[in-house]
């Protein structure tokens, strides 16, 4: 291969003086504060990153909004309900199927994921409001296709000329009787990125649905899934595997879902989180309100996945339960490591870089260590500071006038429903062996010490790090994969997973291995000189002497 | 199924756009603003439309799209965002360093009446525009008209550019209109090859098209320069392709500057290629050459060779007017059947310009402007057609109903290669024949009995 050997001569902190040594002065404070040198080493004071702060306005980020935080990553994959996007056409145009949340329309048959539902606002409704409009559309979606529920999503507009989205979605639940129609007040502006989005869908979801249906739901070792999106179809696996072992997944929040998931999801017995940024919220009101306790799973990376596994079978301390999900490792794993191991010839020593949402920048560095490769730098998009560090700072982390304006629900338990699913000795046995619940170590405490985290990453920085690092293989979303890939660098998007996937689980485990290393190894890489560039003698012989 | 729920019967909708046939128009602005040279487009407005924006427009080409945001908050939101355009203006001047910046506006920005001009002549005051470098801006509020809308306004901005020196520079303006970096290209050749000096604008080719290298330049060769922008006011007259994406800025030029324009249809198919090279030569005071007309004779060559399988066939369409217009002009020569016309876009003069064309032909055409994808599926399930023309989003149509399906337009998300090879001109008909035929060979193929599967066709 023509690429030249790296040369990561640079200190972390050279590299970081680097990367600000171009801003303007007050940009260059400000970012210096999100560009952390990580300490996290046991017995060692992790230094603070700035996160969830606003962007700076022309810097070119990676961020989105709020309404694609809560229209496109959490309702979205939801197969049966309407969701209709209030405002002008573009913002249900762009989240229309471009997320990969697979879906198994099941056997109703019913499922809303390949449409588009839009008022498609024009002027006079800017001028006069859009109320009327959104009543008109909420009873044309009703009369043609009867869903359980419809769901408003307002956008940037629709704050500012004050549509009532509740009250017209009120008016609608009551004029039905046989829809739910709740709306949301998700519009672009509000917090700093996709995740206040995130917090008012979750808010809304709890509030509108969770607790619906009050059947209870058969099945062993019930639990919920919570912020797992299906993408790639890294839902099924996870449903496979926990099918294997005999776990009930009674909800998953939210890929490959449906209405009655959510409304059934208090029937579980506890709450295993996946992205803890996007969901944290319902997994801590469902605990207030119903009682259900719970823990950080992570179905990212083979090792992650058996550890996950045995941390729900070790919760509900049942021998039959524990001894099934060994028996499911112990067969998954021997093909997992096989794969492994053929690949490590190649991947061993190779570095990469993550720059992905809320969750995945974390998650993925699991995969990556059982390749031998290293992570050198990560981040999120839109991570609050415990993604970062851990839910221990949480009392510590300020909201700022940004983000002041998103609403905290106040849940306190159900007179009637909320049952804590062991007893207090229970609890304290567990914890006393180990197990954490409502925890999170965040990111950072699985990096390396003198590695790069930087929050909100943009487009400048991301060209400077890798020119200066020349990771092996970045990783980050559809917007940063070509000027990376320019750069001749192999890049990797793990929000679309580039149409590939499932990633999760064993079988998800396996197909990551083997795309990272037909991505590193791949011959194009050397082909961006041509000969006469790598050789440029100017006599001529011919190819046959 | 994958679009189970839509039902045979129509019943006509007020309120709700389902699988919209359109997008918003700031998506337009952005994708005019890379064919000017050296610019980073900016969008004022929250950031989540800039994400959108780019996101699209990146799986469209598979090529880097850099543009900026101004990252409205909720303060700035209801305050205004000047603040936020101007530290926006600063950062990108001494981050990015590009020659121009093309500022565009979204619902946000327009609701709460943020006034682009003064906003950049306030920039410009407060020093924050470097020397020698340039900051234009288009409103393009999304809630009227659509993309096509967006990307008209922001080639209009290009043409507010033009100046007046007062000597003519014997060159011919083209604004090509929204087509692809290669469509833009082969204009450039069919114009060079006819012997006329022109200038384009936007030019996508060589900005959304460049080549793997191991180095990366926000702003490649490629694109008008502002040099050239200016130098529009000097033409000797504008040929606009597309009375909605073009017309606008060449009036402009017209009134402002007094270069006299033609608005054409764009040079996709035959007649309308025939028109454009026609008053190309007459503009430019040239001869068409043997080597255009040998093209154009391959064109027919192959009309004719294959013309039975054309024959007869329905289509449905869906797209942006301008291209919508002379596909179907294109569709009828070949006589084959543009039943069903769809446009997301508005305006009038779309579904009486289609019934003009079609105009006379034994066969009902169907016509929507601000119609939607919802709606021809459902003609579609009341008269099936035989091939469907447009982006990527019919493939659920195609899959449901087992219809042959070309992609044609934007976006295209799930192929490659729509950016390197035309549409438009001679050779762009040839490789449209060349793909409709195969979709409709490969059918024949698939579902010819075995007694009657042939090996020559």
């Amino acid at each position: 291969m023509a690429k030249t050997k790296k040369l990561v001569q640079l200190s972390p902190a050279d590299i970081k003086e680097e990367l600000l040594k171009k801003y303007p002065p007050k940009v260059a404070r400000k970012r210096a504060k999100q560009i952390m040198i990580n300490e996290a080493l046991e017995n060692e004071t992790p230094t603070e990153i700035v996160a969830n702060v606003r962007t700076i306005p022309g810097i070119i980020t990676m961020r989105g909004c709020t309404y694609a935080g809560c229209k496109g990553v959490i309702l979205g994959p939801t197969r049966d309900i309407v969701n209709i996007t209030h405002g002008p056409i573009g913002c249900g145009f762009y989240s229309w199927l471009t997320r990969r949340n697979q879906t198994e329309p099941g056997p109703d048959g019913e499922n809303y994921m390949p449409y588009c539902f839009s008022t498609d606002m024009q002027d006079q409704d800017i001028i006069f409001g859009g109320e009327k409009k959104l009543e008109a559309a909420i009873q044309e979606a009703y009369d043609l296709f009867h869903p359980k529920g419809i769901a408003v999503f307002a956008t940037c507009p629709v704050g500012l000329i004050g549509d009532d989205i509740h009250a017209v979605a009120r008016k609608m639940k009551a004029k039905f009787g046989d829809c739910n129609v709740f709306a949301f007040s998700c519009e672009g502006y509000k917090g700093v990125s996709q995740s206040a989005g995130h917090h008012i869908a979750n808010n809304q979801v709890f509030t509108h649905l969770v607790g619906e249906n009050d059947t209870p739901k058969e099945g062993k070792y019930k639990i919920n899934l919570l912020g797992e999106y299906n993408i790639g179809g890294d839902g099924f696996e996870i449903d496979r595997l926990l099918t294997l072992c005999g776990i009930t997944n009674i909800a998953t929040f939210s890929g490959n879902s449906t209405y009655d998931q959510f409304a059934s999801a208090q029937h579980a017995d506890l709450n295993t989180v996946m992205c803890h940024r996007s969901i944290n919220y319902v997994a801590d009101m469902l605990e207030a309100k119903y009682g259900i306790p719970w823990i950080k799973v992570n179905f990212i990376g083979a090792e992650a996945t058996a550890k996950s596994l045995r941390k729900i079978a070790q919760y509900f301390g049942d021998k039959a339960l524990m001894d099934r999900v060994e028996e499911v490792i112990a067969e998954e794993m021997p093909k997992v490591k096989a794969v492994a191991a053929d690949v490590r010839t190649r991947t061993t020593g190779k570095t990469a870089m993550l720059f992905v949402g809320g969750s995945r920048a974390h998650h993925y560095s699991e995969l990556f260590a059982e390749m031998g490769m290293k992570t050198i730098s990560a981040g999120y998009e839109f991570g609050h500071r415990d993604d970062y560090e851990g839910r221990q700072v949480i009392p510590d982390i300020k909201v700022d006038a940004d983000s002041r304006n998103i609403e905290e629900l106040e849940v306190t338990a159900d007179e009637k429903l909320y049952r804590p699913r062991k007893s207090a000795d229970e609890f304290k046995a567990l914890e006393e062996a180990g197990y954490k619940f409502k925890h999170y170590d965040g990111m950072n405490a699985d990096m390396d010490k003198g590695t790069l985290v930087i929050d909100d990453l943009n487009q400048y920085e991301a060209d400077k790090l890798v020119e200066i690092m020349k990771p092996d293989i970045f990783c980050a979303g559809i917007k940063e994969k070509f000027s990376i890939q320019k750069l001749g660098i192999p890049m990797k998007q793990l929000h679309s997973y580039d149409s590939g996937g499932p990633y999760a689980g064993f079988k998800g485990a396996i197909n990551f291995y083997k795309e990272i290393d037909r991505l590193v190894g791949s011959k194009v890489w050397s082909y961006m000189k041509a000969p006469w560039q790598t050789n440029p003698e100017l006599a001529a012989t011919f190819v046959w002497e | 199924m994958l679009l189970r729920h839509t039902p045979k019967d129509v019943v006509e909708r007020s309120a709700l756009m389902i699988n919209p046939a359109k997008t918003c128009q700031p998506i337009g602005a952005m994708y005019a603003a890379l064919g000017v040279h050296g610019c980073l487009p900016h969008s004022h407005g929250s950031q989540g439309c800039c994400a959108y924006h780019r996101s699209t427009l990146t799986r469209h080409y598979k090529e880097p799209v850099p543009a900026a945001t101004s990252s409205f908050t909720e303060g700035a939101s209801v305050f205004g965002g000047q603040a936020n355009l101007l530290q926006a203006i600063d950062n990108i001047f001494t981050v990015y360093e590009p020659e121009v910046i093309a500022v565009h506006t979204t619902c946000l920005s327009e609701t709460i009446g943020d006034d682009l001009k003064q906003i950049a002549d306030k920039a410009m005051k407060e020093g924050k525009i470097p020397e020698g470098k340039t900051v234009i801006g288009a409103p393009t509020p999304s809630y009227v008209g659509s993309h096509v809308t967006g990307f008209s306004n922001m080639v209009k901005a290009m043409a507010e550019l033009g100046e007046r020196s007062g000597k003519k520079n014997g060159k011919v303006n083209i604004i090509p209109g929204w087509v692809e970096p290669a469509d833009m290209l082969e204009i450039k050749r069919l114009a060079a090859m006819t012997g006329v000096d022109t200038t384009m604008f936007p030019d996508t080719s060589g900005i959304l098209d460049a080549p793997l290298t191991g180095e990366y330049t926000m702003f490649p060769a490629g694109g008008a320069t502002v040099a050239d922008l200016r130098g529009s006011g000097d033409a000797i007259g504008t040929l606009a392709l597309g009375e909605w994406c073009s017309a606008d800025a060449a009036r402009l030029l017209d009134t402002r500057c007094k270069v006299p324009c033609t608005v054409l249809d764009m040079p996709f198919g035959l007649a309308a290629t025939d028109r454009f090279i026609n008053i190309l030569r007459t503009v430019g005071g040239t001869t068409v050459p043997d080597s255009v007309m040998h093209e154009r004779g391959q064109l027919v060559d192959m009309i004719s060779d294959m013309h039975q399988y054309f024959y007869g066939k329905r289509v449905a369409i869906w797209g942006d007017p301008d291209q919508l217009i002379s596909m179907c002009e294109f569709l009828v020569s070949l006589d084959m059947q543009p039943v069903y016309v769809v446009t997301g876009t508005p305006g009038s003069r779309f579904e009486a310009r289609i019934k003009e064309i079609c105009a006379g032909q034994p066969y009902e055409v169907k016509v929507r402007a601000k119609g939607d994808m919802f709606l021809m599926h459902q003609w579609i399930k009341n008269e099936p057609v035989d091939l469907l023309i447009g982006n990527t989003y019919g493939k659920y149509i195609a899959r449901d109903e087992d219809i042959p399906f070309m992609r044609w337009g934007f976006p295209i998300l799930d192929r490659q290669g729509h950016q390197y090879f035309p549409t438009v001109g001679y050779k762009g008909g040839l490789r449209l024949l060349e793909k409709m035929l195969n979709l409709i060979l490969d059918r024949k193929d698939r579902d010819a009995p075995e007694p009657s599967f042939e090996l020559v066709l």
